[in-house]
Parts: structure tokens; C-alpha cells; sequence
């Protein structure tokens, strides 16, 4: 049976590239569509995402599915090879905690750390930094979220393994860093080494060249303007 | 195997009575301890040392965190009986998709529809129900979300009901006039004794908002 895998997404998201990973992770073929989240979003994506209006989209077969979490799932359970979830419903339960985790507090205090204006900014790092030693705990020594590979954990915190870190070049503020998170900061090096990660990453001075681009602007969360 | 089961809750909480539909819908015998939120034990600080936050689930010790997460795993625990996920990985999908929904919209609107005014509470209001209405379309003519039995967006949208009249007293709305199908769906839901038995009775929670809205200075 032919299988038809598109994924509607941006270049800058972290979001549509967890999902990208995660396909190229399985082995899965897939077409990638570019959508100008910003400017311009096509009506395909209009259609196939009407309640958000966002990337990333997955279409499997002409049927779509929202929300790079819930696309996760669903790759984990169509394509089985290279597991990125636990058998386990204890140890599933707990990686879909720090998925969470990394989506709810995380990503929103980072965010707001890297952009936030002068003024707000020592409260901002404090609860970013909060995060991170959380996460460091989280990873408990371990090479990867998952274990031994990288799993669903590793892929939802692909921000803080390659954006974060251009954020904070080009904004001058540093967040994570080697002798406050040794742990975490290692992990970033393990996860963008990966060939397949690396692949799946957007180019850095592309980035970098993005996050200055706005700088002066004010910005949305990463939720709102990167999907 | 002796199978221990503790879930730390606090009985306003529609996240908790998630959880609570979850295990009775299973027949799972477990504990039920009541937090004082104010007052938090040791042992929910232990178990849930990142958020300190309930519901809680305690299986032989170990803990789960995150309503979702609780009811996810206990029907993968408990997967003989009265499944609430379906077996389809997209059905799954689209059933995870209106559970996350859920989590976006309705407690965050609720909240600002009880402790807003003017046109803040407009602004909520409409949101609301415009978010209501959305989950009317998904549910169409099934008459549950799962289909013929509750699933998993029944169990996890159903608690919210157990608010509706302490938002509609504060908002004065009446979501049933707006949302008359999502209306029949609540009261179909309480039918069942694992949602009625879960659920607080709604003038209780309305005095409880009442108690909230005076402890936080809200008219």
C-alpha cells in the first residue's frame, strides 16, 4: 500500500521539526510543505487545521492530524520501527510528564527569558533557570531523555538543544550554560550530533539571522509565532 | 497482586474528577484523600515535587502527575475493561487532539468568566461558547464523544459541567440556550453513576466560587 505523508510546516519551527525528526527517526518518506506561518497561510492549512490554524500539520492518507504532542503519538503507533516511547505505562506516563512539562512551563519561560525587556527580565531568568535545573534532575545522568536513543522527551526538547542557544547569542543573554546545567549542556551536544537530528535541524545562521532580524520588535511566545 | 491505588485530590477540582470517573469507570477500588490547598501534606509535595499540584495518582507507590497523563495511563493499565481511548491510532489522534482542546480553552475561559467584569467577562463569555460549539460540531450525533460508551474527551470534558452553573450565575448566560446539544450530552453522561458519583453538586461548587471570588476580592 502506497502511504501518502505530508507535513505542513516553517522552516523556524520547532514544533513542525520535532515532527519531521520523529518521521525521519521511523524512516517514513514524507512530502514537506512550507508555509508561510507569518504572512501568508495557504488554505490547504486553513482546511486541514481549522480549529488552531497552525503548523505543524501531519496528513496521512488525506487525513490530518494537529498538535506536534498528538502527531508524536500517532507516528509512534503507525511506524514501529526505532521506538521513541516506552512500553511501559509507568515509564510512558512519565515521558509524557516531561513532554509537558517542556511545553507548558519550559518553552513559554525561556521564551519570555531570551525577549524579555529589561525591567522584567531577573524575574524571567529565575523562573527559565527554575526549568532548567528541573530538567537537568529530569535527565538524572542519563545520555538521552529516552535511555540508551533519543525519545519523545529528547525530540520535544529540540528547542533548548539548538534555538535556545541562538537566542542567546543573539540576544547576549546566556541561559544555559556548562557549569550552571552540566548535564543539560552536554545533552544538547548529544542530541544535535546525531546525523539524523542534525539533518532535521534548521540552518543556524539562518536563525540567527531571524532572531536579530526582530530583536527590536516585540515578540509572541513560540507557540503562537513559530507554529 | 495487591494493587494500591491513592489519588490526592481536592473535590472542586474538575482535573481530579477527571481521574475519579477514570477509576470508577474501570472498577478500580482506590483511596481518596482530600488536599487542603492551603495546607498542602507532605506526601502530595513528595509526589508531585514539580507543579505540588493535585490530582495526583498513586499506583503501588509510585506516582503519576497531570489529569490527562492519569487518565492515559489508567486505561492502559486497566485495558480489559471499558476502554476509553479507541483502538485506532487516528481516532486516537483526533481523541487526543480534543482532550489538549479542552485543556487550552475551557478552564482558562471558565476562570475569567468568574472573576471578570465588563467587558473582559464579554470577551470570555463569547470565547467560551464559541469553544463550547466547537466541541458540539466534534460530537455531531454520537452520543457520546467515544461513540456508543464515554471515551476519553467524555471523561475529560464532562467534570467542566459540575461548573457550568457557577459560570452562568456569575457570567448571567445560559450556556444550555446557546448550547443545547452539549447540555443534553452532560446530562446523558450523568446517567451513568462513574460521572454522577464524580462530580460535586453544582450548587456546592457555585458556594465555592462564591468563597473565592470574597477570599480574592472580586465583586
Amino acid at each position: 500500500m502506497s502511504e501518502e505523508v505530508k507535513v505542513f510546516g516553517a522552516w523556524g519551527s520547532p514544533f513542525s521539526r520535532r515532527v519531521e525528526l520523529a518521521l525521519r527517526l521511523k524512516g517514513v518518506q514524507y512530502e514537506y510543505i512550507e508555509e508561510d506561518i507569518f504572512n501568508n497561510k495557504s488554505p490547504l492549512l486553513l482546511k486541514y487545521n481549522p480549529v488552531h490554524k497552525k503548523v505543524p500539520v501531519l496528513l496521512h492518507n488525506g487525513k490530518p492530524i494537529a498538535e506536534s504532542l498528538v502527531i508524536l503519538e500517532y507516528i509512534e503507533e503507525t511506524w514501529k520501527s526505532n521506538p521513541i516511547l516506552p512500553e511501559d505505562p509507568y515509564d510512558k506516563a512519565m515521558a509524557r510528564f516531561w513532554a509537558k512539562f517542556l511545553d507548558d512551563k519550559c518553552l513559554p519561560a525561556l521564551w519570555k527569558a531570551g525577549w524579555s525587556p529589561e525591567n522584567e527580565r531577573e524575574k524571567a531568568v529565575e523562573e527559565a533557570c527554575e526549568c532548567l535545573k528541573t530538567l537537568e534532575g529530569a535527565l538524572n545522568g542519563k545520555r538521552f531523555f529516552g535511555g540508551a536513543t533519543v525519545g519523545l522527551v529528547d525530540i520535544a526538547a529540540n528547542f533548548i538543544a539548538h534555538w535556545l542557544g541562538i537566542i542567546q547569542e543573539a540576544t547576549g543573554h546566556e541561559l544555559l550554560s556548562a557549569e550552571k546545567f552540566p548535564h543539560l549542556f552536554k545533552w544538547t551536544d548529544e542530541f544535535v550530533s546525531c546525523s539524523i537530528v542534525k539533518e532535521s535541524l534548521p540552518p543556524r545562521d539562518k536563525l540567527l539571522a531571524f532572531f536579530k532580524d526582530r530583536i527590536a520588535g516585540a515578540m509572541d511566545a513560540p507557540t503562537e509565532a513559530s507554529k | 497482586m495487591a494493587e494500591e491505588v491513592v489519588l490526592l485530590d481536592f473535590w472542586p477540582s474538575p482535573f481530579g474528577m477527571r481521574v475519579r470517573i477514570a477509576l470508577a469507570e474501570k472498577g478500580i477500588k482506590y483511596e481518596y484523600k482530600e488536599e487542603d490547598l492551603k495546607n498542602k501534606s507532605a506526601l502530595l509535595l513528595q509526589m508531585n515535587p514539580v507543579h505540588k499540584k493535585i490530582p495526583v495518582l498513586i499506583h503501588n507507590g509510585k506516582p503519576v502527575c497531570e489529569s490527562l497523563i492519569q487518565v492515559q495511563y489508567i486505561d492502559e493499565v486497566w485495558h480489559h475493561k471499558s476502554p476509553l481511548l479507541p483502538s485506532d491510532p487516528y481516532q486516537r489522534a483526533i481523541a487526543r487532539f480534543w482532550a489538549d482542546f479542552v485543556d487550552k480553552k475551557i478552564y482558562d475561559l471558565g476562570r475569567k468568566v468568574w472573576t471578570t467584569k465588563g467587558e473582559e467577562q464579554e470577551a470570555a463569555k463569547k470565547e467560551f461558547i464559541e469553544s463550547l460549539k466547537l466541541l458540539e460540531g466534534e460530537l455531531g450525533d454520537k452520543p457520546y464523544f467515544g461513540g456508543e460508551n464515554l471515551g476519553y474527551v467524555d471523561v475529560v470534558l464532562v467534570p467542566f459541567y459540575s461548573w457550568f452553573y457557577a459560570y452562568e450565575k456569575c457570567g448571567n448566560f445560559s450556556i444550555e440556550a446557546e448550547c443545547p446539544k452539549l447540555i443534553a450530552w452532560a446530562k446523558r453522561c450523568m446517567q451513568k453513576e462513574s460521572v454522577s458519583k464524580s462530580l460535586p453538586d453544582r450548587e456546592k461548587v457555585y458556594g465555592f466560587v462564591l468563597q473565592l471570588k470574597k477570599a480574592f476580592g472580586i465583586e
